[in-house]
């Protein structure tokens, strides 16, 4: 069978480098796997890592640097029949540790081979995330302040459903590489190696010492029992599959008349928990029952169980052109969180406008017509203020009929909240 | 006719889903999570993928392998988030890879106010990249706009093979307004051009009739190379000045000379004015209210609403500004798309109304300036 290498384009490594072997390695492992060169892809970032999809005869995605988890992420679940194969250094590993953090406790089906020789060969042997502290490397003394980080022990904690840490020098590589490519699920694969265009020059690392180092270390080779579980993409289409479909948004057809015509603005002044955006929405939905255009912009506190909520609604009979508020043809004012947002708009009112104030809710000066409801006295709720104001709007025929108003909680509520909330709008008095 | 009554960010899901998105991916910010909310109830019942990456940088990463695979994608963020897509749409650019891009803006700088709206990343949209090249920005003034040019910029995005930006704002995206999708006049719906199967592939090779490259994508039986590096027709790395040259100027020309195909605009006002009132997204609805208003009292205004940003539609600038003696550029921000005006409109004198402080222009305010001007 024919090597997957690209002959028009052979390795370019500097002599000696671990790089030329894990090519190798990975050209043996596709042969020996059966692979089909148009379904298997090389993703590959930044850095002498970033050189290995021109060797091979594949298809080829060269990214940005730490980013080639991110390309082969959307590229397999776009594509679930590929083999995608990810090279990174331990350079990209540092710059895209979320990536790989996040790859881990996806488990998607995804190969990472982190070709790590401890430091930045690229840009002069600057130190990486693996570099030892007591290396002498490019970035002068800061090494020396660094923990370097384990690969296998990060990414088998992140939740990699595969890790091996092994040399680039071992004869079973390319079995190795098989087993890693093989498993359903993300696989990492550690490949510690001599860089010696930069590394090797200050610092004494060899394949023996290599061999030595990782047999400190406890050993990482294969599944990992503790993060066994579905592959991420097979489970995406599982639970994707699953989903009932939502049915479109409910389409509205006129069949009221509007009782003013032109355009009305209303403003609620409310505070959180007083269902606001909710009545907003009921009023704008009575609008399009009466052939209106209608929009609605809110405005609270990111925290949404406290402080203020306002919501600025617009019924008109053309389309709408400025979405803000003007000349409020009439203000629901609520809650005093509400009113303090809103201050300013107050002064600047005539008798036009309409404010139907909460009798414990204090108003700043205007000369707007104030219409008082003690919602206590009637047994209305905070929560139900908002509702209760566009019955009241509806029963003086502003804005609103009653008639639109009944017909957009049809549209709005499901029939249990739809009979209470027709019982408090009928209940309401002026 | 009937209504239903949605945000701008739910309708742009929708004009989406229209133009055969397939494949969402994001990361939620204020204001433009409830696009990735909608995508994520309309994609996968349907077949389609609906990611959350860790971060902005691997949803763009995401939307970018799945687009080279073949999928029609988007993804959906605001300043802060544009922010972070950058290294990743200069990818795009430079390797033309299609992807809309939905940019909710809100008040910067920085992390800003989330809840607050502005128009204060227009410029950073073209220039936010390492290049220098073109990229298509287009603005959306209400609700029915989020549906159409979503879908106009899927098929720029498949047609030229770029990066399309959407560029609405707080005060459109989360705002809900009624819409009878009904009676849009919706675009067809193009897809990327596909290369003939019985020629050698050059992944970079623009045909001789056109300035893009013809796609195959990543898992076909032709073998594709996809790289972010300076490369030739065959997608490797080239050091060839000449090449690189070409390729440059050609990534500048496929949107350059096709301008004109894709000038969105609107006209309000009266024809051939005195003055000219330019605006883009929702200032555009208050400078209507306000040319209108000062129209009726006899004055004489033209108003011309750009929905291309970028490329600069200068041709269509030019022509509209013809015969005015004076321009008013009113947009949500200190001044940023009045730069092209002026640089455009050179031999006109050119007002600006700007305002940056998380609040609607007014048409009050645009009528006080025209006055003034």
């Amino acid at each position: 069978m024919p090597s997957f290498l690209n002959k028009s384009r052979p390795p370019v490594f500097c002599p000696g480098c671990a790089h030329e072997r894990v090519v190798q390695a990975l050209d043996k492992a596709f042969l020996n796997m059966g692979l089909d060169g148009s379904k298997l892809v090389i993703v590959s970032d930044i850095g002498c890592s970033g050189l290995f999809d021109t060797f091979f005869n594949t298809h080829a995605l060269h990214g940005l640097h730490g980013r080639a988890l991110t390309y082969a992420t959307g590229l397999k679940m776009a594509r679930p029949e590929l083999t995608v194969i990810v090279t990174m250094g331990d350079g990209g590993l540092g710059i895209g540790g979320a990536h790989v953090l996040g790859t881990c406790r996806r488990n998607i089906d995804l190969t990472l081979l982190v070709l790590n020789n401890f430091n930045y060969g690229m840009t002069g042997g600057q130190s990486s995330s693996t570099t030892p502290a007591d290396a002498q490397v490019g970035s002068g003394f800061l090494n020396r302040l660094e923990k370097p980080m384990d690969v296998g022990r990060v990414v088998r904690s992140a939740g990699a459903g595969y890790v091996t840490r092994i040399s680039s020098y071992d004869k079973d590589l390319p079995v190795e590489m098989a087993a890693a490519i093989s498993f359903k699920g993300f696989s990492v694969l550690d490949l510690w190696g001599v860089c010696p265009g930069r590394y090797t020059r200050r610092n004494r690392l060899t394949p023996a010492i290599i061999d030595e180092d990782l047999a400190k270390l406890p050993a990482l080779q294969g599944p990992v029992p503790e993060n066994a579980r579905k592959e991420y993409g097979s489970h995406y289409r599982e639970l994707a599959t699953a989903q009932s479909p939502v049915s479109p948004p409910k389409q509205i057809r006129a069949e009221f008349k509007a009782p003013q015509t032109g355009r009305r603005e209303v403003t609620m002044l409310g505070s959180a928990g007083q269902r606001i955006l909710t009545a907003g929405e009921i009023l704008c939905l009575a609008g399009l029952g009466a052939g209106l255009h209608a929009s609605q912009k809110n405005d609270y506190p990111i925290t949404v169980l406290r402080g203020h909520s306002v919501s600025e609604l617009v019924l008109s009979d053309r389309e709408i052109d400025f979405s803000g508020i003007s000349r409020p043809s009439a203000i629901l004012a609520l809650a005093p969180e509400g009113v303090a947002r809103r201050r300013s708009m107050f002064q600047d009112l005539d008798d036009k406008t309409l404010v139907i104030q909460a009798s414990d809710v204090e108003l700043p000066e205007t000369g707007a017509t104030v219409v008082k409801i003690d919602f206590k006295a009637q047994k209305i709720k905070s929560h139900d203020r908002a509702l209760a104001s566009l019955a009241i709007l509806a029963r003086m025929n502003q804005v609103i009929t009653f008639e639109m108003l009944e017909k957009a909680l049809e549209n709005r509520f499901g029939k249990k909240v739809l009979d209470s909330a027709l019982a408090l709008i009928r209940r309401v008095e002026k | 006719m009937a209504f239903i009554f949605i945000e701008g960010n739910e309708a742009i899901a929708l004009g989406a889903m229209a133009a055969g998105c397939n494949f969402f991916a994001g990361y939620p910010i204020t204001p433009a999570t409830t696009i990735f909310n909608t995508m994520l109830k309309l994609l996968p019942s349907e077949g389609g993928i609906c990611l959350q990456g860790e971060d902005e940088i691997a949803s763009m990463g995401y939307c970018l392998g799945a687009s080279m695979g073949g999928a029609k994608v988007m993804t959906a963020t605001s300043g802060p988030g544009i922010s972070l897509y950058s290294e990743q749409i200069s990818f795009a650019i430079g390797s033309e890879i299609p992807v809309v891009i939905v940019d909710v803006q809100r008040l910067g700088p920085s992390t800003g106010s989330a809840t607050r709206g502005a128009d204060g990343d227009i410029q950073f949209m073209q220039w936010g990249s390492s290049s220098g090249q073109p990229v298509v920005v287009l603005a959306p003034v209400d609700i029915k706009d989020c549906y159409t040019l979503t879908m106009q910029a899927f098929n720029l995005a498949e047609r030229f093979r770029c990066p399309v930006f959407i560029a609405s704002n707080k005060e459109i995206g989360m705002t809900r307004e009624s819409i009878d999708i009904d009676s849009l006049a919706l675009p067809p719906v193009i897809n990327r051009t596909r290369a003939p199967q019985n020629i050698p592939f050059l992944p970079f090779a623009a045909p001789a009739h056109d300035s893009v490259p013809e796609f195959l994508p990543i898992g076909g039986d032709t073998l594709v190379r996809q790289t972010s590096s300076t490369h030739g027709a065959d997608g490797y790395i080239t050091t060839d000045s000449e090449i690189i040259a070409k390729t440059q100027t050609r990534l500048t020309k496929k949107l350059m000379s096709k301008i004109h195909e894709f000038s969105f605009y609107e006209d309000a006002g009266v024809p051939d004015g005195d003055t000219l009132v330019i605006a883009y997204g929702v200032t555009a609805r208050a400078a209507k209210v306000a040319v209108n208003e000062a129209n009726s009292n006899g004055r004489r205004i033209s108003l011309l609403i750009l929905k291309t940003l970028w490329p600069v539609p200068e041709a269509l600038i030019r022509q509209k500004a013809e015969s005015v003696n004076q321009v008013m550029m009113v947009e949500m921000n200190l001044g940023q798309y009045v730069r092209e005006i002026q640089r455009v409109l050179y031999d006109k004198k050119v007002n600006f109304l700007g305002q940056m402080n998380g609040n609607l222009i007014t048409p009050r305010q645009i009528r006080r300036a025209i006055i003034h001007a």
